[in-house]
């Protein structure tokens, strides 16, 4: 049996007086597909930020495909990870917000090379011609030249998607990436995940409110309350027979708000 | 009428010379500007303390006595500068404490999620700066940025007072030579007022050339 890409281990983290994650411990084996649901405020957003590196934890240890992230081995000493320690274990992970986050003076070719130019001193020419391929992918090449602000929702997603691609991490993060948008550019977007999941092996983490896609997406799905994981299990198993009173809770009220289970 | 083109060439002898200080201090006045800005927002308390107690300082006290001391105290240090010299270290230095401010703003009116998407780019500090968030950051700071150096344009007359043949020393000369005071006075209150004018358009359509493709970003 494979290692653990990622192990999280009792990690806790509080926002002033409120607890946002008490003790949470999870794994993910390379190349799952998992779905982190529940409440808002649960601490499912919170922790892809924290594999991040957007957020510090107050207490705990992750090990990304066998090393700390928030910790560095020194003769045997584990201390706090420095900047650099931090930048090595980033080039392993990827990420996709809610709001696309791109970088409005840049058009969508520049958007997608800047960081591989940067961060692995890739030429432009090659960069330029992995961004096609990726905008390819993502039915975005004929708006390569584009600023921003010319692009939908859905559009902008696809492109902060294929930018976060262009350094190949080993796991992205999907965080809320269809919330923002208009619901008849919501699907545009899901069409691109699902090829990505079909296609390659990554390991993908993704928080979402759209049961429908996390229940056919995700290999297994994991349930937040309150800092915790409160239940885990195959999509079939968490979204038709919940054992948890609150896992059933909050699918009957998200059933109720009109998404499609 | 042969006599007025004479002083006129002076006054405009003057307008070369105010608009040399204007050129040489607002160079001055934006490195301040960007080095004290951005130590405020510097890891480092040493940086944060120098680029306050630089910004305070010089906002905090009068330009005529900053070129006072730059031109007649100084020289008891041993250094002694030129009226030129003097005049723009004072101008660039007092107008930077100024736009440090605007800098320091600029930088942090753009949002966290742009500094988040670096950081989840992996690019380091210095990259994210230097290709996300300066480039966002410039065209909230251009608009200030022209007021300041029209405040320093007019702030040069101030130079007339170390004997620095400018504009306004020069409509001082044409006045005590002729006796009139309306001609010179009018005179360079025109070229003021013109030379302002530049600095606005200038500003404007450089803000224009660098907002585009932007629609919809600008706060």
């Amino acid at each position: 049996m494979p290692a653990p890409i990622i192990k999280v281990d009792a990690i806790s983290k509080s926002f002033g007086a409120f607890k946002v994650l008490d003790g949470l411990s999870m794994q993910v084996m390379p190349g799952e597909k998992l779905a982190l649901i529940g409440p808002s405020g649960s601490g499912k957003t919170t922790i892809l930020r924290i594999l991040m590196t957007l957020e510090k934890i107050d207490g705990g240890h992750i090990q990304i495909d066998g090393e700390q992230l928030y910790h560095m081995e020194r003769n045997g000493q584990l201390l706090a990870a420095d900047e650099r320690h931090l930048a090595k274990m980033r080039q392993k992970i990827g990420m996709v917000f809610q709001l696309f986050n791109l970088f409005p003076h840049k058009c969508v070719m520049d958007n997608v090379t800047l960081a591989p130019m940067l961060t692995k001193g890739v030429a432009r020419a090659a960069a330029e011609k992995r961004a096609m391929e990726l905008l390819e992918m993502v039915g975005m090449a004929d708006k390569a030249k584009a600023m921003p602000a010319q692009l939908s929702g859905g559009q902008k997603q696809r492109v902060a998607i294929a930018r976060a691609l262009a350094l190949s991490p080993k796991i992205m993060l999907f965080d809320e990436v269809t919330s923002a948008l208009d619901p008849e550019l919501v699907e545009e977007v899901l069409n691109v995940m699902r090829k990505l999941a079909a296609e390659t092996d990554m390991t993908m983490l993704l928080v979402t409110h759209e049961m429908g896609f996390a229940h056919d997406f995700a290999d297994r799905v994991l349930f937040f309350d309150r800092g915790r994981i409160v239940e885990e299990g195959k999509p079939d198993e968490i979204f038709r027979h919940p054992k948890q009173e609150r896992t059933q809770g909050f699918l009957k009220k998200i059933i109720a708000a009109g998404h499609r289970v | 009428m042969t006599q007025w083109s004479g002083y006129l060439g002076l006054i405009l002898q003057g307008a070369l010379v105010t608009i040399e200080l204007t050129l040489m201090g607002s160079v001055l006045a934006l490195i301040m500007a960007f080095l004290a800005g951005m130590g405020r927002l510097s890891r480092y308390f040493v940086l944060r303390a120098l680029a306050t107690a630089y910004i305070e300082f010089f906002r905090g006290t009068s330009i005529f006595v900053q070129l006072f001391w730059v031109y007649f105290v100084l020289p008891l240090a041993g250094i002694s500068l030129t009226p030129l010299q003097a005049g723009v270290l004072a101008l660039g230095l007092n107008v930077g404490a100024y736009a440090a401010e605007v800098v320091r703003g600029a930088i942090q009116s753009v949002g966290r999620e742009q500094y988040e998407a670096c950081i989840a780019l992996n690019l380091g500090r210095w990259q994210g700066m230097r290709h996300v968030i300066l480039p966002q950051a410039l065209l909230v700071m251009l608009p200030t940025f022209g007021n300041n150096a029209i405040e320093l344009l007019k702030a040069t007359s101030v130079v007339s007072l170390i004997s620095l043949a400018d504009l306004t020393f020069q409509a001082q000369v044409v006045r005590s030579q002729t006796g009139n005071t309306l001609m010179p006075f009018t005179t360079i209150l025109i070229i003021y007022f013109v030379l302002a004018l530049i600095i606005s358009w200038g500003v404007r359509s450089l803000e224009r050339r660098m907002a585009r493709g932007l629609d919809g970003v600008r706060v």
